[in-house]
């Protein structure tokens, strides 16, 4: 069933009858190709590149709870390419390009809006360093845009430019960047893997890995075992459990990061911000609720909800930089599981059990890279060799020294 | 959070830095471990969800490190040591 505006006027003047379930609920087969572990915004792209793009069958994506239940459903929505270093950049920009032509890719409506994202500089040390992110990015073929105090001011006349502390100088724009209906991009990568004969199996939780003589054979699951000649593993947040049953140890710890909105405003906020003086950004849904959030706890969590402190300086951000919004009311508060890996930065490689695929670490940077994550692990599931732009997500830089370390923190997760 | 420390009493949680897993104590010696080891030792982790032994720095109190064991799914704490007393323990710093 394919959407189209002829449709969707058929269907006003039927009684909107002819609507359908957009995806089946088959029950798991003896054995498949390809088995991904996890039904997330990752995982649920994973196996619709692999069908589409890289021509492969008898594939299923197998889901604890239900499909994007986790931090594709939790998430601010955030969509962007301003990255610095090489082994980020060419990637994201890869995904932000994804994104660009994903709903004619995948005829659903994930009203990507590319309202743009401007990053704010306080200090003549912070534009120098946004100075030479912007030609990072611009280097990679990205959009960047360095903007004047004025310049900001035009955008939002409403913040704190004249804050004592952290007055307001500018801004690192990129125009592309925006904002994405988080759900719909997990039922519309569902509904086409779907369509293409992936098995989206949900409520089957993974429970074992059967490896022998250092190969794997299949799964475990709580609907019996699943044999598979190659099984990836995407399942953020919760990597070191998954993994656990292949007796792995990971460089991840998981953190449990809040986010926030507010209750409907008329329109305030048309495009994303971030505080570039505390951890606080912020953008505006459609509904009019301000979305936000800040910093992770900062201990490890597997809870999917936060503490009170955490609020109060995402609050404190926030009166920093808006201080008009001090009336407005929280509408709800909830929290995510993140893989904090080592050097904030993602792992996209193969393990040292054949046939087994890892994809996680991505840190509270997961759902801008959805399209670009699930295209290279499906070109690595596919071809056994990682695609062009994950080359540098291996397992092995800690050990090598080849870490993709933005903000310079070294080996504390909770920091990246 | 309120970490009952055992010198200071109930703490809020929020006066400590949290550095991770209380595995960190044993650091591999630096003469005689290999890469391999270290490279564990740095980079990689248990992270159960479960009861998760971690070390906290009293950084806004009296600078001790303790030895947390907190369970990562309710955040329930269940013991707090002194990381010194939990290192001695082990035949650390004789």
């Amino acid at each position: 069933m394919r959407y189209s505006g002829f449709r969707v006027i058929a269907e006003a003047l039927t009684g909107h009858k002819g609507w359908k379930p957009v995806w089946r609920d088959p029950a798991p087969q003896a054995e498949y190709d390809y088995i991904i572990i996890g039904g997330g915004g990752h995982g649920l792209a994973t196996a619709y590149y692999l069908a589409k793009e890289f021509g492969q069958a008898r594939i299923a994506v197998l889901e604890k709870g239900y499909l994007g239940g986790g931090n594709v459903g939790r998430n601010t929505t955030i969509i962007r390419s301003n990255y610095l270093l090489d082994g980020n950049e060419p990637f994201y920009e890869f995904s932000l390009k994804l994104w660009e032509g994903l709903e004619q890719d995948f005829n659903y409506n994930a009203m990507v809006s590319q309202r743009g994202i401007i990053n704010l500089i306080h200090t003549d040390a912070q534009r120098d360093a946004f100075t030479r992110r912007a030609n990072a990015m611009i280097l990679h073929g990205a959009d960047a845009e360095m903007l004047s105090r004025e310049d900001v001011r035009k955008l939002y006349p409403w913040l704190n430019f004249d804050n004592a502390r952290f007055p307001i100088k500018g801004a690192i724009a990129q125009r592309r960047g925006g904002t994405v209906r988080h759900d719909a991009v997990a039922w519309g990568y569902a509904r086409g893997a779907d369509m293409r004969g992936v098995d989206l199996i949900q409520n089957c939780e993974v429970t074992g890995m059967r490896i022998v003589g250092g190969r794997i054979q299949g799964v475990e699951t709580s609907r019996g075992y699943i044999g598979a000649k190659k099984v990836g593993v995407a399942v953020a947040g919760s990597s070191s459990k998954v993994m656990a049953h292949a007796g792995m140890r990971l460089p991840i710890e998981s953190h449990v990061l809040q986010a926030f909105v507010s209750e409907g405003l008329k329109p305030l906020i048309d495009g994303v911000m971030t505080f570039g003086a505390g951890h606080f950004y912020v953008s505006q849904s459609d509904k009019g609720g301000l979305v936000f959030g800040g910093d992770i706890d900062g201990y490890n969590s597997y809870a999917q909800r936060g503490n009170l402190p955490v609020i109060e300086d995402v609050a404190e951000g926030g009166m920093a930089l808006m201080p008009a919004i001090g009336r407005v009311r929280l509408l709800r508060t909830w929290g995510g599981i993140m893989d904090m890996s080592m050097d904030g930065s993602p792992i996209i490689d193969k393990t040292h059990i054949e046939g087994l695929y890892f994809n996680g670490g991505w840190c509270y940077g997961g759902f801008k890279a959805t399209p670009a994550s699930g295209w290279c692990f499906a070109h690595l599931l596919a071809n056994d060799r990682s695609h062009e732009t994950a080359k540098a997500y291996r397992f092995d830089r800690f050990l090598k020294g080849l870490m993709i370390d933005e903000k310079g923190q070294g080996a504390t997760p909770n920091l990246h | 959070m309120i970490i009952h420390h055992p010198i200071l009493g109930p703490r809020d949680a929020q006066e400590f830095v949290y550095l991770g897993d209380a595995g960190l104590i044993n650091r591999p010696d630096g003469m005689t471990a290999g890469i391999e080891a270290f490279h564990d030792y740095a980079y990689n982790r248990d992270n159960p969800a479960g009861e998760h032994r971690e070390l906290w720095y009293h950084e806004q109190g009296d600078r001790s490190w303790l030895v947390v064991t907190r369970n990562t799914v309710t955040h329930e704490i269940k013991k707090v040591e002194l990381a010194r007393d939990v290192a001695r323990a082990q035949g650390r710093s004789k």
